[in-house]
C-alpha cells in the first residue's frame, strides 16, 4: 500500500482542474476525507509511492490503496460508495455520452489552452492552439445546445468534469486575444450556473488567480 | 452498475454496426470485445483516404473510425464503447473486473496505453536514426513498467491482465501489441525483446493464440505489407513539414507522429 492510514485522502495541488473534479465530487457525495496539498517542484515520499508512473495528482487513497487520475477516481467513488449519490447516470448510452465528452474536454480544451501559454505569443503554433481552443469551445457549445447542463436537465458526471476548466476561461481568452463569452455564450451561462452549486464554488478558483498562475507557468516553462 | 430492465430489452432489440477499418487496431478492439461476448454485428469497412459520408455524419467531432451503431445512436471511442458494450449487455461476458479497485487500474493502464506505449510506438515507426533510437527507448521504459506490473505489481502471478480469462486491458493492450513485431520486421529494430520482458512477451503469445484474437486479427503479410507502405509514406514526408498533417491515411497507430506539433505540451512536467 502506498500509505498507511485509514480513511480517504486526496493528494492534489490547489489549481489542478483535475483535483477539483476530485473535491467537487466528494463534495457532493458528502464523503469526509483528509485534502493533502502536495509541493509539485518537490514531490513527496508518499506521492511518489502513490503514483509511480506519471508522479502526478490527484490521486485518491482509500485506506491506503491509490487510484491515479481525475476520472477513474470519479468511477471508484460511484463503485466504492454505491450508498452514496451517482456521478455518471445509469443508462448505458447516457455514460458512454458524459465517458466521451469528459473526454473531449481533456483532450482539447485542456491540451490547447497548454499550448496556449506555453508556446510563444505571435507564432503560428500559438495561432493554431488558439484556433483550436476557439473550435473546442464552439463544439461544447454546441454539444451543451439548449439544456441547463451537459447532462441534461440536472447537474451531473459531465457538468462536474467541464467545470473546473471554466476557470481557464479568462486565462485563455486572454493569452489568445478572443472574447469566450462571444465564442460561447451558453457555456458561460452554464459555468455560471454550476458556479452556484456549493460543492463547485468550494472547489474553483477565482478566474484572476489561475490566470496570475498561467503567468507564473508561462514564465517558467513557456517558450521564449 | 445495476442491470436495468430498460437497458436489457434495449440490447436484445435493436441491432450493432460497427464502421472500421481492417488495418485499424482500435477496430480490432471493438470487434474482439464483440466476439467475446457473443454479440452479432453487422461491419462496413472505411476507406480511411476516402472516408464515407456516412461515417463524417456519425463521428463529426473525431472524424475517425471505430464507430458503433447501436439503436440509431452512434459511438465513437473504442475504450469507451468497450465500456458501453459491458454496461449495455450486463449479462454477457464483462470485460472489467468487478471489485472497483481493480477496475481503476484497468482504467489506468488503459489510458497508459493509448496515451504513452501507442504514440511511443507510433514515434518508432515514424522516425530513423538517432529520433528513432530516442522513440525505441520510450518504448522499452513503458514496456518495463507494464512488465514490472506483471512481476510484482497489480498483475502479479496472472496469465491475462483480466485475470484468468482476457479482459478490458487485454483487449485494449492486445490490439495493438502485435504492431509491435510487425513494426520489428519493418523497420529492423528491437521492440519486444523476450529476454527483456518475458512476461509480457508470454502474455501476448497467450493472447494471439486465442480463437476470438486469431479470427479478429489480419494476416501477418497483410499487416506487414500494409505497414511498408506506410513507412515509405511518413519517411517520405519526414522532411516535408506539415504535409502528413492533412493527410487522412491512417498509420496502423492512426497517429502519425511525422505530424505531432512541436515539444507535445501534455508531456510537460505541469502536472496540474
Amino acid at each position: 500500500m502506498a500509505g498507511e492510514k485509514k480513511g480517504l485522502h486526496l493528494l492534489d495541488f490547489w489549481v489542478s482542474p483535475f483535483g477539483q473534479r476530485c473535491r467537487i465530487a466528494l463534495a457532493e457525495k458528502n464523503l469526509a476525507y483528509e485534502p493533502l496539498e502536495q509541493d509539485l517542484s518537490n514531490k513527496s515520499d508518499l506521492l511518489l509511492r502513490a503514483n509511480p508512473v506519471h508522479k502526478k495528482i490527484p490521486v485518491f487513497l482509500h485506506d491506503g490503496r491509490p487510484i491515479c487520475e481525475s476520472l477513474a477516481i470519479l468511477h471508484y467513488l460511484d463503485e466504492a460508495f454505491p450508498e452514496t449519490p451517482a456521478l455518471l447516470p445509469s443508462d448505458a448510452h447516457a455514460r458512454a455520452h458524459a465517458r466521451l465528452w469528459a473526454d473531449y474536454a481533456d483532450r482539447k480544451v485542456f491540451e490547447c489552452g497548454t499550448r496556449l501559454w506555453r508556446l510563444k505569443e505571435g507564432g503560428e503554433p500559438q495561432a493554431q492552439a488558439r484556433r483550436e481552443m476557439v473550435e473546442a469551445l464552439r463544439t461544447l457549445e454546441a454539444e451543451l445546445g439548449d439544456k441547463a447542463y451537459l447532462a441534461g436537465e440536472a447537474f451531473g458526471f459531465l457538468d462536474l468534469a467541464v467545470v473546473p476548466f471554466t476557470a481557464w476561461f479568462l486565462a485563455y481568452e486572454r493569452l489568445g486575444e478572443f472574447s469566450v463569452e462571444e465564442v460561447c455564450p451558453r457555456l458561460v451561462a452554464w459555468a455560471r450556473r454550476c458556479g452556484e452549486r456549493e460543492s463547485v464554488a468550494r472547489s474553483l478558483h477565482p478566474p484572476e488567480k489561475v490566470y496570475e498562475f498561467v503567468g507564473y507557468l508561462k514564465n517558467k516553462y513557456g517558450d521564449k | 452498475m445495476e442491470k436495468t430492465p430498460e437497458n436489457a430489452s434495449q440490447a436484445a432489440a435493436a441491432p450493432l454496426k460497427l464502421f472500421g477499418s481492417w488495418a485499424s487496431s482500435y477496430t480490432h478492439r471493438v470487434q474482439l470485445a464483440l466476439r467475446l461476448k457473443g454479440l452479432e454485428f453487422a461491419y462496413a469497412e472505411e476507406d480511411l483516404g476516402n472516408k464515407s459520408g456516412e461515417l463524417l455524419r456519425l463521428n463529426p467531432v473525431y472524424k475517425k473510425v471505430p464507430v458503433l451503431v447501436h439503436g440509431g445512436r452512434a459511438l465513437p471511442e473504442s475504450v469507451i464503447i468497450l465500456q458501453y458494450l459491458d454496461d449495455a449487455w450486463p449479462e454477457t461476458r464483462p470485460l472489467l473486473p468487478a471489485d472497483a479497485f481493480d477496475r481503476a487500474l484497468a482504467r489506468f493502464w488503459c489510458h497508459f496505453a493509448d496515451d504513452k506505449l501507442g504514440p511511443a510506438v507510433g514515434a518508432v515507426f515514424a522516425s530513423t536514426g538517432e529520433d528513432q533510437e530516442a522513440a525505441v527507448r520510450q518504448v522499452h521504459e513503458n514496456l518495463a513498467l507494464i512488465e514490472a506490473e506483471l512481476r510484482d505489481g497489480a498483475f502479479r502471478g496472472r496469465r491475462f491482465f483480466g485475470g484468468d480469462d482476457v479482459g478490458l486491458l487485454d483487449v485494449v493492450l492486445g490490439c495493438g501489441s502485435y504492431w509491435l513485431a510487425v513494426f520489428e520486421e519493418v523497420t529492423g529494430v528491437r521492440l519486444v525483446d523476450a529476454d527483456a520482458f518475458p512476461l509480457f512477451h508470454s502474455w501476448l503469445h497467450d493472447f494471439e493464440a486465442l480463437d476470438e484474437v486469431r479470427e479478429t486479427i489480419p494476416a501477418i503479410d497483410r499487416l506487414l505489407e500494409y505497414a511498408r507502405g506506410v513507412r515509405h509514406m511518413l519517411l517520405g514526408l519526414a522532411g516535408a513539414g506539415d504535409a502528413a498533417a492533412s493527410s487522412t491515411t491512417a498509420t496502423p497507430t492512426e497517429a502519425p507522429a511525422a505530424a505531432a506539433p512541436p515539444a507535445p505540451a501534455a508531456d510537460i512536467a505541469v502536472d496540474i
